[in-house]
């Protein structure tokens, strides 16, 4: 089943929605602009009615996987329930209705919502402040850099490298170079952790810091962490945690005491925020008292009581974003750290790692395990054992979806070889685990007898594979002038199939 | 679950963790029952001051507009909110179709070939530009010209100093200058020279960005018409809450030849075995994901489910529909600055341009007068020499389909 397109769908006689009218004396822009300044045409937009809206994006609403219908094993992705009664706080009147330049007086009770929730990250990470402005994980690594890079200018030291392992996610070395550093690649050794010997060999007087997650992405705890924090500081350099795989141990260890310097979490993976299908999310940063007086302005201050809001910090890094930040993610986080206290997170993260543990069991026969256990919050399998079956993680990925699960992370992390990445969260029951963990011994079993069915699945879904590298070829051409189809947006086949509004 | 694992207690789980990082527990306090929780938070809520829509006459970047039931019927969907990024097409299609709707959406309102898939805000969308431009141009200035929203150039210098590229005020490019970026209307709510600025940048061989309202684009040339080259924008305005300025949406739409410098995810069109038509996420090799630190932008998460609302806002209005909401604020704001400008001392602040529907007025004791108007339960207007020393005494006032006639009545009798 496919849903035609809203432009499709476009009826020239559909009367706009009503809509008041002006009730004031006076000409209208036709009489007052001069012709220069106004449209030429109206914007090619359809024209439907409520109804045909509703029914459009309702059907399209039923050709989604989500999280409140399917198990979303999406390794580093942490799609855990979200709690409905965010969404119910992010909507009072007294948050949604909130104007960004009201009088601070007025918004006492959101700068208190900010400054509880960057007392409560501080508490879980071990940090000294948070900035609750950046927008999404990786706008919250790049605002991190930018304060450890005004940090080294501080003290007149010109340092141009960042390191970042050769498993980290694809954010760290592109907010790394968009931050105006050179990025090195340290690689990781045979157990899947960051090798020492080649840590130290990169890191010199020109690093300015480590970018590192913790559990790394393969699901395993750096156990030299301590060691490693100490090679980098002691040449200077700074230590960068990228809070995407936070959910393994809140309540049970914090970076900031395993002496990472600046904090990134995503508050859409760990703090329950909806994906909203790609975002919006938030990416607040936790720093450590050194890096302080570099946070993004205005900070949230309190004192006897009031709030306020700084703006006068004179060695900021600026702004990152306008306002405040994604405010209504923050109403959302906090509302689910209230419900959940510091006993329910401990409890989230055992479980999180309880799960992982015993699915990666379920499955340690059916697909390759490259590393050993225990694993953290997930683990990466690999699909290599079926290599000459000429079944592949793409594969194993798209039969999966015919089963009612949404696939795990595939070819991530880049060091292993066809990575099947699977993070179940605490939110999955035991039954859940139970039938995923069926459904890829079914599978796995199939790809010994049938192969050639496991390549045609998707089947049961709205489209099967889509052909992505016939779709690349078009758009190559539209940019090359040699087409006229965009493929990146609709257009009328012809002027007489247009939608013409007029 | 553990027996099954093979460990005795969690705890044999947790071996790779040094021993001296172990906490006992968090330092927070215990969880909440769904009643207590939202006491607190409902109690927090109520601590802050939300004045009616019809009597909110600020702006500045963020709006109050008449937002339609079904905008808020389809982000609530669970199907759509609680989805993640379709890496999956195929069990994707929803979220993809939707965005693909939305880029064209934006292409047909900005003028411009393509739009991407969104991102985080009107200021992050200005940086990226000034990004493309930069890397399109290879070189390293972009000049602000006349008032563009403050926030934005601040945001804008953030990102240019860890870029490489140099923020200066003006409007006189010379060849050094990668892209002239320009306000349509300005941050003030006036009307600029935006086809003399766009000329002014092609002589100079550099980018002409332009920074539009949406909504002023059912009246207003859009940013394709006069050649701009990089058309941005701050979609909150199309059925977004004003939620204390965030989550909202920023737009970033461009010419075909600069689209493979787009930050940012991209939909596009593909079909499969059977030629069913399909969606799929198109371009990626410009992305972090898979360039690493050549990508274009390190965009992963962006605005999803705000580029959805926007969507759902664009369909409900339509071509008229969208007219009709652009023209209503535009002759309520050329009706109530005529009131405005009689009352005594009171003069618009530049009464030979032209505005859309906010526009700046001079007004006596002008932090009183927007005191006093709080009192009485109004928004008056924004105090814009926080910004620009030069404007001293200056408000700018915003009228929109919200503020019906009597709310204008009530404001003036608020004034006199």
């Amino acid at each position: 089943m496919t849903e035609p397109l809203s432009f499709e769908l476009s009826r020239p006689a559909v009367d706009p929605p009503r809509l008041p009218e002006a009730d004031v004396p006076g000409p209208g822009p036709a009489e007052v602009l001069t012709h220069d300044l106004l449209r030429a045409r109206p914007p090619g937009l359809p024209r439907l009615s409520e109804p045909e809206i509703m029914r459009h994006y309702s059907r399209l609403a039923s050709l989604n996987y989500s999280i409140s219908e399917n198990f979303y094993p999406l390794g580093s992705c942490t799609m855990k329930y979200n709690p409905v009664l965010n969404e119910q706080a992010a909507a009072l009147p007294g948050f949604a209705g909130l104007h960004p330049y009201q009088d601070e007086d007025s918004i006492q009770g959101a700068l208190e919502l900010m400054w509880r929730l960057e007392q409560a990250l501080c508490a879980i990470v071990g940090v000294e402040r948070v900035t609750l402005q950046p927008a999404a994980g990786a706008h919250g690594e790049w605002t991190a850099l930018r304060m450890i890079a005004a940090f080294h200018h501080s003290r007149d030291d010109r340092r141009t490298e960042v390191l970042v392992p050769d498993s980290a996610h694809g954010t760290n070395p592109a907010s790394a170079a968009l931050s105006g550093f050179r990025v090195v690649e340290v690689k990781s050794g045979p157990d899947g952790r960051i090798s020492l010997a080649d840590l130290e060999s990169k890191l010199s007087p020109q690093t300015a810091a480590l970018m590192l997650t913790n559990p790394n992405t393969l699901g395993l705890f750096e156990r030299e962490i301590l060691d490693i924090a100490e090679m980098v500081h002691a040449t200077g350099a700074l230590l960068y945690y990228d809070g995407a795989n936070l959910n393994a141990f809140m309540g049970i260890c914090r970076p900031g005491d395993m002496g990472f310097d600046a904090v990134h979490m995503n508050l859409h993976k760990t703090f329950t925020t909806p994906h909203g299908g790609g975002g919006p999310g938030a990416g607040p940063v936790g720093v450590k008292a050194d890096l302080v007086p570099f946070l993004p302005t205005p900070t949230v201050e309190r004192s006897n009581s009031h709030l306020t809001l700084d703006y006068k910090r004179p060695q900021s890094i600026g702004r990152v974003r306008s306002f405040y930040g994604n405010f209504g993610m923050l109403v959302r986080a906090y509302t689910y750290i209230l419900a959940m206290g510091g006993d329910g997170l401990g409890q989230a993260s055992q479980d999180a790692v309880l799960s992982a543990n015993y699915l990666r069991k379920l499955v340690e026969h059916d697909l390759e395990m490259p590393h050993e256990g225990p694993c953290m919050h997930e683990f990466v399998a690999s699909a290599q054992n079926l290599h000459e079956d000429g079944v592949r993680a793409l594969d194993i990925a798209k039969a999966l979806l015919d089963r009612q699960f949404y696939a795990p992370t595939i070819y991530f992390p880049l060091v292993v070889p066809e990575a099947i990445m699977v993070e179940p969260t605490e939110t999955e029951s035991k039954a859940t685990l139970d039938s995923f963990a069926a459904a890829i011994k079914e599978i796995v079993a199939q790809a010994k007898t049938d192969p050639q069915a496991l390549h045609d699945e998707p089947k049961n879904l709205p489209v099967g594979r889509l052909d992505e590298v016939a779709a690349a070829r078009k758009i190559n051409a539209y940019l090359q002038g040699q087409g006229e189809d965009p493929i990146l947006r609709w257009k009328a086949a012809s002027d007489g199939d247009r939608k013409d509004p007029c | 679950m553990l027996e099954k694992i093979g460990v005795r207690s969690m705890d044999d789980l947790l071996v790779d963790i040094p021993q001296s990082l172990r906490l006992d527990a968090l330092q927070l306090p215990n969880g909440l029952s769904e009643l207590e929780t939202m006491a607190q938070v409902s109690g927090l809520a109520s601590r802050n001051r939300v004045f009616p829509d019809r009597l909110t006459f600020r702006g500045g970047g963020v709006y109050r507009r008449f937002i339609p039931a079904a905008v808020t019927a389809v982000t609530s969907k669970p199907e759509f909110y609680t989805a993640y990024t379709p890496y999956q097409a195929e069990a994707s299609q929803g979220t993809l179709q939707a965005i693909f709707e939305y880029q064209t959406l934006i292409a047909e309102l900005t003028g411009m070939d393509v739009s991407n898939a969104s991102l985080y805000d009107g200021a992050t969308a200005v940086a990226e530009a000034a990004m493309m431009a930069y890397v399109h141009t290879g070189r390293n200035e972009v000049l602000v010209a006349g008032y563009v929203h403050p926030e934005y150039v601040q945001v804008l210098r953030a990102f240019g100093e860890g870029r490489g590229i140099k923020v200066r005020k003006g409007d006189q490019p010379n060849k050094k200058t990668a892209a002239v970026i320009f306000q349509q209307p300005d941050f003030l709510g006036l009307l600029v020279d935006a086809r003399g600025m766009t000329l002014a940048a092609h002589d100079a061989g550099a980018l002409a960005i332009a920074c539009v309202d949406p909504i002023s684009l059912a009246i207003l040339a859009p940013p394709g018409e006069y050649g701009a080259d990089i058309a941005v924008g701050e979609g909150q305005q199309l059925g977004l809450s004003p939620s204390l300025g965030g989550p909202h949406v920023g737009f970033v739409a461009c010419r075909r030849d600069l689209v493979r410098k787009l930050p940012g995810r991209l939909v596009g069109t593909a079909h499969d075995a059977q030629g069913r038509r399909g969606f799929v996420l198109a371009l990626a090799a410009r992305e972090q994901h898979i360039r690493r630190e050549k990508a274009t932008s390190n965009i992963c998460t962006n605005h999803s489910l705000c580029a959805l609302a926007a969507a759902v806002y664009l369909t409900y209005m339509g071509p008229y529909g969208l007219r009709q909401v652009a023209e209503v604020s535009f002759k309520r704001a050329h009706a109530l600055a005529e009131r405005l400008a009689a009352l005594p001392g009171w003069e618009l602040a530049f009464p030979a341009r032209q505005f859309v529907n906010e526009f700046p007025v001079r007004v006596p004791k002008a932090a009183a007068v927007v005191r006093k108007l709080e009192r009485k339960g109004i928004l008056g207007g924004l105090a814009v020499n926080r910004w620009f020393r030069e404007l001293k005494g200056v408000l700018t006032f915003t009228c929109t389909e919200v503020n019906d006639a009597r709310a204008l009545d009530e404001l003036m009798a608020a004034l006199s």
